[in-house]
């Protein structure tokens, strides 16, 4: 099997799962107040302080979820539940994860207003038009830090300053797909959410980073846990587990990164032999995301065949099949069939010279077969 | 009028409807593929292919996009538990053998579609169904007839239809046989689509109604007697609602004779068997007639009418009543399921059609 779908899930690293079951081992919740507890908790609490170290940000800042879903839905709900009167107003993009974008829709069903900023050919945020949306009532502006299905990355830096000129509009960033592949500084967010099962961390577990002063609402009810604003058992080998992660993906990040864009430099010229095949990924996206549509075959065929060959890469990151063209392949290239062709090939520092060879053999054999097929 | 007509149609992804989209197009019609989603059933942990899951989805896109016609999907899945299971679990527990598929037909394939299609501006909602619509030109009224090819023929399950929805609906293949439907499909590419005729109920793919309707009520069945003809108790039952009339396998009863099922007392929680003869009968009553091609029924008519979908047609004099139709055939019928459709056609028209029940109902 040719793995090409790292932006969905990585493997765990051997470090990770030596963490996870040593942390596994302690007995007692990290809630409950006695020798086996407190033991728990001071597992916990040093999981928090190594992450808050690792991203530059205060312990008391650090939230563990069940994943990057949930870190999404509690920052975008729970901020717009914590601040009713602050302003129904709320920005984004046609960029979002569908955790993102699904919250926002359950926003606008209870009467928020939900806009999105136009998207250039490059993949980035208007930021002037941005500027211009932003409402003395917008209480909100969600962005994701690098899109998942594109890799279109956003400038953090300059969305963070048109929006912290609007005292009371906050500003959420989703790094799901950003940690481990892009330098992101988590100060100039309000909130930022991520997963480590998306850099060699295991699943199950998520984090947000909340800016001290940034009010938020719970979304799970069950009283105080480490924090406030997720309730429930801490995950301790789990919270454990993320620190390796964390670590090897800030550390490692030029290195991997190098290695990847070498891959995706060697993919992208390949396929450039292919008269039926565009480029979807902006010029400067990550390297670790090629979006990719071959005119004519719609992706989810090309991923059936390719799949029957043994490469495995995605349509679309939402896991709802709707029949719908990828939101944000329409948003860039405006073309919506183009859109309904396109699929994602994700690669990984753990990606071989020989697996790209499988994959172009694999893609040579699709591409010959779906483009034959006469119009009908 | 330059303005090409605009169709709807609704896929399955299976071989009939992306056929019937294909045709569609090519009559000149503008159209646009629609999917109902009804149930998900994989994600609710069974497994088992369901008429709306998301490779049936994938396979309606791909055709659409094939096609180059625009596609979407629309949830039902809300409308699709009030109207069309909920009523198959009432109905079963009262002792009774539903036909979703009428209902489904009826309430969301095409009376939601219908309904979608008013209001997004085509003149006409499509569907791969076998069978025809022609206007009778001395009534004005639209006449629903059998699918030309005998196997494949599927006017029972669309006798609910209303003239309203007649005057919208297409099937383009309902003049065709399957083997021309096939043939197209081939010529198109389309022979990768699910091949995929007949399915057990879509929300119930291993086909266990009881354990579906336990879990969907919460609640179980409960056990009760097995009782012969002259009050003998033979045997306990697992839950009166898992047995259907005629059933002779499963039962559990270790006697000398052949012995089936020929009535259920709800009410006392009784599972009434017996000897074969005792399931033969030459009444019939319906209820509920909806009388899709004919203006009604006011005096005794010969028809030929069908008890369930996959018998021939039986010679028949049909009688008003009251509350529906008294049907009184010629030869004895066996196993007259009360819940099931009587559906009654006068040649290669159906007349119409209404619900099996117990002679007092009706």
């Amino acid at each position: 099997m040719i793995y090409l779908d790292y932006c969905a899930d990585t493997p765990a690293s051997r470090d990770v799962l030596a963490r996870f079951c040593e942390a596994a081992g302690i007995l007692g919740s990290a809630n409950a107040r006695h020798a086996a507890g407190y033991a728990a908790r001071a597992e916990m609490s040093c999981a928090v302080s190594d992450i808050a170290a690792l991203l530059g940000v205060d312990p008391s800042e650090i939230i563990f979820t069940s994943g990057a879903t949930e870190s999404n839905n509690l920052a975008v709900k729970g901020f717009a539940l914590a601040n009713r009167r602050t302003g129904r107003h709320i920005v984004s993009t046609a960029m979002e994860h569908s955790s993102v974008s699904a919250s926002l829709a359950a926003l606008e069903r209870c009467g928020r207003e939900v806009e999105l900023a136009a998207i250039g050919r490059d993949g980035r945020i208007d930021l002037d038009a941005l500027e211009r949306m932003i409402r003395p009532d917008t209480a909100l502006v969600a962005v994701s830090a690098v899109s998942s299905e594109l890799g279109a990355v956003q400038p953090i830096a300059e969305i963070s300053g048109i929006v912290r000129r609007r005292p009371g509009c906050r500003l959420h960033v989703d790094a799901a797909q950003a940690v481990g592949k892009v330098g992101l500084d988590f100060r100039l967010a309000d909130t930022v959410s991520f997963a480590p099962h998306k850099f060699y961390g295991l699943g199950g577990v998520g984090v947000l980073y909340k800016r001290y002063g940034a009010e938020l609402e719970p979304q799970m009810d069950g009283g105080e846990s480490t924090t406030a604003y997720r309730s429930g058992t801490p995950a301790v080998a789990l919270a454990a587990s993320t620190v390796p992660a964390l670590r090897s993906a800030l550390e490692e990040l030029s290195a991997r990164r190098e290695r990847v864009a070498a891959l995706n430099a060697r993919l992208r010229s390949e396929l450039m032999r292919y008269p039926l095949l565009r480029v979807n990924s902006p010029e400067d996206a990550v390297p670790h995301i090629l979006n990719v549509s071959v005119e004519g075959v719609k992706g989810t065929r090309m991923q059936r065949a390719l799949d029957e060959r043994g490469v495995c890469v995605s349509v679309k990151s939402a896991c709802a099949s709707d029949g719908l063209p990828s939101r944000e392949v329409l948003a860039v290239t405006g073309d919506s069939r183009r859109a309904l062709s396109s699929f994602r090939i994700s690669l990984s520092h753990l990606t071989t010279d020989a697996e790209i060879d499988g994959f172009l053999a694999a893609f040579d054999e699709c591409y010959e077969v779906l483009t034959k097929k006469p119009r009908l | 009028m330059s303005e090409k007509r605009r169709a709807l149609i609704a896929m399955s992804g299976g071989v009939d409807s992306s056929v019937a989209a294909y045709l569609m197009r090519e009559a000149g019609y503008e159209c646009e593929g629609v999917t109902l989603r009804l149930t998900r059933t994989e994600t609710a942990g069974t497994h088992g292919r369901t008429c709306c899951s998301e490779e049936d989805i994938d396979a309606a896109a791909e055709v659409a996009f094939e096609l180059d016609m625009p596609y979407r999907v629309l949830d039902c899945e809300a409308e699709f538990r009030r109207e069309i299971i909920e009523k198959f679990v009432r109905v079963y527990e009262a002792g009774e053998t539903p036909n979703p598929c009428i209902d489904c037909n009826r309430y969301m394939k095409f009376g939601r579609l219908v309904e979608y299609a008013a209001e997004n501006g085509f003149d006409c909602v499509a569907s791969g169904h076998y069978a025809r619509i022609e206007r009778d030109a001395e009534s004005g009224r639209f006449v629903l007839k059998k699918g030309l090819d005998p196997v494949k023929d599927q006017s029972y399950f669309l006798y609910s239809l209303t003239q309203e929805q007649l005057s919208r609906i297409r099937f383009p293949l309902g003049g065709m046989t399957k083997s021309e439907v096939r043939e197209i499909a081939e010529k198109c590419g389309f022979a990768s689509a699910k091949k995929r005729d007949s399915q057990d109920i879509c929300f119930v793919p291993d086909g266990d109604y009881g354990a579906f309707i336990e879990r969907f009520t919460g609640r179980r069945c409960p056990e009760g007697d097995f009782v012969a003809p002259d009050g003998c108790v033979l045997g306990r039952h697992r839950g009166a609602l898992r047995y259907t009339l005629g059933q002779r396998r499963g039962l559990g009863i270790a006697a000398g004779d052949r012995i089936y099922v020929y009535d259920k007392d709800m009410e006392n929680n009784i599972v009434r068997v017996g000897p074969e003869e005792l399931l033969f009968r030459r009444t019939v009553f319906a209820r509920d007639m909806n009388w899709v091609s004919a203006a009604g029924l006011d005096a005794p008519m010969r028809v030929r009418a069908k008890t369930r979908y996959s018998q021939r047609e039986q010679e028949a004099t049909a009688y008003p009543t009251a509350r529906g139709v008294r049907l009184e055939f010629d030869e004895p019928q066996r196993a007259v399921t009360p819940g099931q459709a009587l559906v009654l056609y006068d040649g290669d028209a159906v007349l119409g059609g209404g619900t099996i029940c117990g002679e007092d109902k009706a």
